[in-house]
């Protein structure tokens, strides 16, 4: 039973970061319909920038990871500016070959600059110490990360609810041509998506960084992110992250029951089970496309 | 431009003389290309040839029916497994294995295209993903197959004559290259085709005049599921060593690159990204030895990347394609060659 619940944890600490990488998809398919695989990789170039602020011009964490943060914001933004918004009628495999296209011109950039070596970032608060809470040994690294995802996703929801700018966003995801004739410059609201969701995902990026930091560690997230999302509905900001911690959740179980080498495919199984049962996924409605 | 006025016109194999002409002059070069070039570029031939069959078969299913995948590779494992095992366990002679191989693939193929009947854009991404990076993880832990450590390739033996060198091989992988890309050509022409191409532009439409949507769209997956798996079947014998890692997501995208880059929806234009990407692959790989190129890039290097990543330019070129395609030509090569052949077609109006 300490085991079970044990496996549950971890699977929820590891899907936070999984969450968020879905989060991030889910904002930008919403507003743009692309699925985007730069997402990895828009938070992969910022965590690569907060560790050259630390590592070789000696600044502390903070500054570095507040400096990555707003580059990811700027990165996003400039991606969508200058890259998607340029395509020409595009459709959904054209605009998937684009986030793939970027996606492998950032990743190459990164592994110029900073090779294949495994590094990891210089942080306060190790992935080795744990804290125990009622039996259950947590690393704190793992409790830090499921506390910023929680307090990230609410200010999302808040920022949804509460906000002109955020109210815009919806409105333009819901109905872009409404939103152009209600006033809303609906360009500048979906830069601003990619701006954020890179943020959101530079966050996920920042806090897998105390681990491992590599060019190709946000793939497994990413996957593992877009699974959730799917699994979720990919439309649905609270479906991604619920489809997220499923993800995390079996893929431990799994791990720890039935086969510990399987555990990083399972995932995918358990995604196409639940898109042949509902193709849209749990928590979307199913959208009949019209002639 | 020509008008076409007739079915048969259109599905006629040779549409003008000219054209005679030129397969003719293809054939003999291909004939002649291995005694004329050296033994790199033979072998340089045979994998260029290798990727043209995938991507061909890739392009079926993307470019003509509008089912992406991203987990081509996968299919390419099991062909190279399939025909290395029934060879070395089933004891089937070479092209036996390599046809079974292929129909393995394409059975495969078939039961992905069934998920796929209900899927579309980014769930179809997603569901064909995780098939590719599924099935090499199977494969890495069969120990029948070799495992992690992976499997050596037999002797190469066809008809009765043993097959050593990249020169005789060629005369292998080349003529099955032309047959498949040719089956590609009709197949797009004729009633099959034009269901894909119907099945891409308008689903619903399609269904409403009588186009089996369950049929047409696994016989899409497995054709295209089929190819790769020739291919791989044929790639384990250029390499003469295969391991699961080879057959990663990258080189799902990379088989979708080429496809994009030449141009979806064509069968001439796979065939030259086919080409084009292949040729630049192996060429980037050893950039830093490229005249003036090189040792500037070298100076950057030094200065401002690390030397030791340097082969990644590569991502970055390929990357930095793809994305120029998609904004500039999204037609690929054969949009630009198209465009091009109309424009000195009227020269100089």
């Amino acid at each position: 039973m300490i085991d079970l619940m044990q496996m549950i944890i971890s699977g929820i600490a590891v899907g936070s970061s999984y969450a968020l990488m879905g989060l991030g998809m889910v904002l930008i398919y919403k507003s743009s319909a692309v699925p985007n695989f730069v997402q990895g990789e828009m938070a992969l170039l910022p965590v690569f920038i907060a560790y050259m602020i630390i590592d070789t011009y000696g600044y502390p964490v903070h500054v570095a990871f507040a400096g990555a943060l707003a580059f990811a914001v700027l990165l996003g933004c400039f991606l969508e500016f200058a890259i998607v918004r340029r395509a020409k009628e595009p459709n959904v495999i054209g605009l998937i070959i684009i986030t793939i296209g970027m996606e492998m011109a950032l990743l190459g950039l990164v592994s110029w600059k900073f090779g294949a070596d495994q590094r990891t970032m210089p942080f306060p608060i190790s992935s080795y110490d744990s804290v125990m809470v009622g039996g259950l040994y947590i690393s704190t690294l793992d409790l830090l990360t499921l506390t910023v995802a929680l307090v990230l996703m609410t200010g999302l929801f808040l920022f949804f609810r509460f906000t002109k700018f955020g109210v815009a966003m919806k409105a333009t995801q819901q109905n872009e041509a409404v939103a152009r004739l209600m006033g809303i410059r609906t360009r500048r609201v979906k830069m601003m998506t990619w701006g954020i969701s890179a943020m959101v995902g530079t966050v996920a990026g920042l806090l897998i960084a105390p681990t491992i930091i590599e060019p190709y560690m946000m793939w497994d997230p990413l996957l593992k992110g877009f699974a959730g999302a799917v699994v979720g509905g990919m439309t649905s900001l609270p479906g991604a992250v619920f489809g997220a911690y499923i993800v995390g959740i079996i893929e431990h179980l799994f791990g720890g029951y039935v086969s510990i080498e399987f555990k990083s495919v399972v995932a995918f199984a358990v995604i196409v089970i639940v898109l042949c049962v509902k193709p849209s996924g749990l928590f979307a409605r199913h959208y009949v496309k019209k002639v | 431009m020509d008008m076409k006025r007739a079915y048969y016109e259109d599905v006629r194999f040779f549409s003008s003389g000219a054209v005679v002409f030129w397969f003719a002059a293809l054939i003999i070069a291909l004939g002649i290309y291995p005694f004329v070039f050296k033994n790199y570029y033979v072998y340089v031939a045979n994998y260029v040839a290798i990727n043209i069959m995938v991507v061909v078969g890739l392009n079926l299913l993307v470019g003509y029916t509008g089912q992406i995948s991203l987990g081509h590779a996968g299919f390419f494992a099991v062909g190279a497994y399939g025909t290395i095992a029934l060879m070395t366990q089933a004891h089937f002679p070479f092209l036996a294995a390599l046809i079974s191989a292929g129909f393995i693939a394409a059975i495969l193929g078939f039961l992905l295209g069934l998920p796929a009947l209900r899927l579309e854009g980014p769930y179809l991404a997603i569901a064909t993903l995780g098939f590719g990076v599924t099935i090499t993880q199977i494969i890495g832990k069969i120990d029948l197959l070799g495992g992690r450590q992976g499997l050596h390739a037999p002797d190469l033996i066809v008809l009765g004559r043993h097959l050593n060198t990249d020169r005789e091989f060629y005369f292998l992988v080349v003529p099955i290259t032309v047959l498949l890309v040719l089956f590609a050509r009709n197949l797009t022409k004729t009633k099959v085709g034009r269901a894909f191409v119907a099945i891409r532009d308008a689903e619903i439409a399609a269904e409403t005049i009588g186009v089996n949507l369950v049929m047409y769209k696994t016989l899409a997956f497995a054709i295209s599921a089929f190819y790769a798996g020739v291919a791989g079947g044929l790639y384990a014998f250029v390499l003469r060593f295969i391991d699961p890692e080879l057959f990663g997501l990258f080189m799902s995208i990379m088989f979708l690159t080429m496809a994009v880059v030449g141009g979806l929806g064509s069968v001439m234009g796979p065939v030259a990204g086919a080409m084009l990407l292949s040729w630049l692959d192996l060429e980037l790989r050893n950039i830093l030895s490229v005249p003036y190129l090189g040792q500037w890039l070298r100076q950057l290097s030094e200065q401002y990347f690390s030397l030791t990543g340097v082969s990644n330019i590569q991502f970055i070129v390929f990357g930095g394609i793809l994305i120029f395609i998609m904004i500039f030509e999204p037609l690929g090569l054969y949009g630009f060659w198209i465009r091009t052949k109309k424009y000195w077609k009227t020269w100089p109006f």
